[in-house]
């Protein structure tokens, strides 16, 4: 079954303490060379049956609207995966 | 005629029957609401109160938002009705848009507890009214969630239409954005805080204050403001 993937982030602008937090780990356990690290957040939403435009224009108003809260995050990429490759 | 306050309880709420407790001591009625009513059974305020709703799963106060109760509490806070968010409340008041900006982990993603000293900026709003301008208060916090941040063009413009209705004294306990620990609508009438007046209501089990351990009751001053407010209403 097709699944949509729909990535979220942090704005650039804002704080993000757990990314802050995660890129203060990293050298701790010996990864060097990698000066920040931003979280963000990846749905998976499987779809019955086709991917059409509308499934996929609902998926982005989704998006929008529940997965995302615009006042502190971006939706970055809603894009078409098939199962298997997600 | 008693005030009659709607307390709303989430899957995952909390402080429901602490919030009753507040709002009977200060002598008003209070009117369990459910997250699936479509009513608001004739309430004259509603408290939406702390707690970790739909587990914070998403975002803290995310899927309340779209809980039915809180279609006809969006209706009536935007007729006028006083509307309080109190913790995961204020959260879901940010999620629902009724008040501006958001929250984000802790600055230092600790979860923090304490009595928190508050600086009380704006006496106008539905639950402020019984407090004096620049009055400090002692209230306790606890949450995981509670930076509160937005935009520099909100926080200029809610700062310049007085909406910041506290700020964290002494210390920030969780890196909110100019010290705000509360704000309020256009109106005055939604108001939405981190801290929890609702511990702080009866002495015994309040935070300390001057008059010893446990004594300060500086929370009931919410409730006793609301219910000024729905009384001069009626």
């Amino acid at each position: 079954m097709p699944k949509i993937v729909v990535h979220v982030m942090p704005k650039p602008d804002l704080l993000d303490p757990q990314g802050k937090a995660v890129g203060a780990a990293l050298p701790r356990l010996g990864f060097t060379g990698i000066s920040e690290v931003r979280q963000g957040k990846r749905f998976e939403l499987t779809v019955d049956g086709e991917v059409t435009e509308k499934v996929l224009a609902q998926a982005r108003e989704a998006a929008e609207t529940l997965l995302s809260n615009p006042v502190i995050e971006d939706v970055v990429a809603v894009e078409v995966a098939e199962s298997g490759t997600a | 005629m008693t005030a009659r306050i709607g307390i709303v309880t989430f899957p995952g709420t909390l402080d429901d029957r602490d919030a009753a407790r507040a709002v009977r001591i200060a002598g008003a009625e209070a009117v369990a609401l459910w997250h699936g009513d479509t009513d608001l059974k004739g309430v004259d305020a509603v408290i939406l109160p702390g707690g970790f709703s739909y587990g914070d799963y998403l975002r803290a106060g995310a899927i309340s938002r779209f809980a039915k109760v809180m279609g006809r509490i969006v209706e009536a806070a935007q007729a006028g009705m006083p509307v309080l968010g109190i913790c995961n409340g204020f959260q879901v008041l940010c999620e629902s848009h009724l008040l501006p900006g958001a929250m984000i982990r802790n600055a230092d993603l600790k979860f923090v507890c304490r009595d928190q000293g508050l600086t009380v900026e704006n006496t106008s709003t539905a639950w402020t009214s019984a407090f004096e301008k620049g009055q400090r208060v002692s209230i306790p916090i606890k949450n995981q969630d509670g930076q509160y941040i937005a935009d520099t063009r909100t926080l200029d413009e809610i700062e310049a239409e007085g909406r910041v209705v506290f700020r964290y004294a002494d210390i920030n306990p969780n890196g909110s954005a100019r010290d705000i620990a509360g704000v309020c609508n256009e109106v005055g009438n939604v108001v939405g805080l981190m801290p929890h007046p609702e511990h702080a209501v009866e002495p015994g089990f309040g935070p300390d204050s001057r008059d010893g351990g446990r004594t300060g009751t500086d929370g009931l001053g919410f409730f006793r403001s609301v219910l000024d407010t729905v009384l001069a209403r009626a």
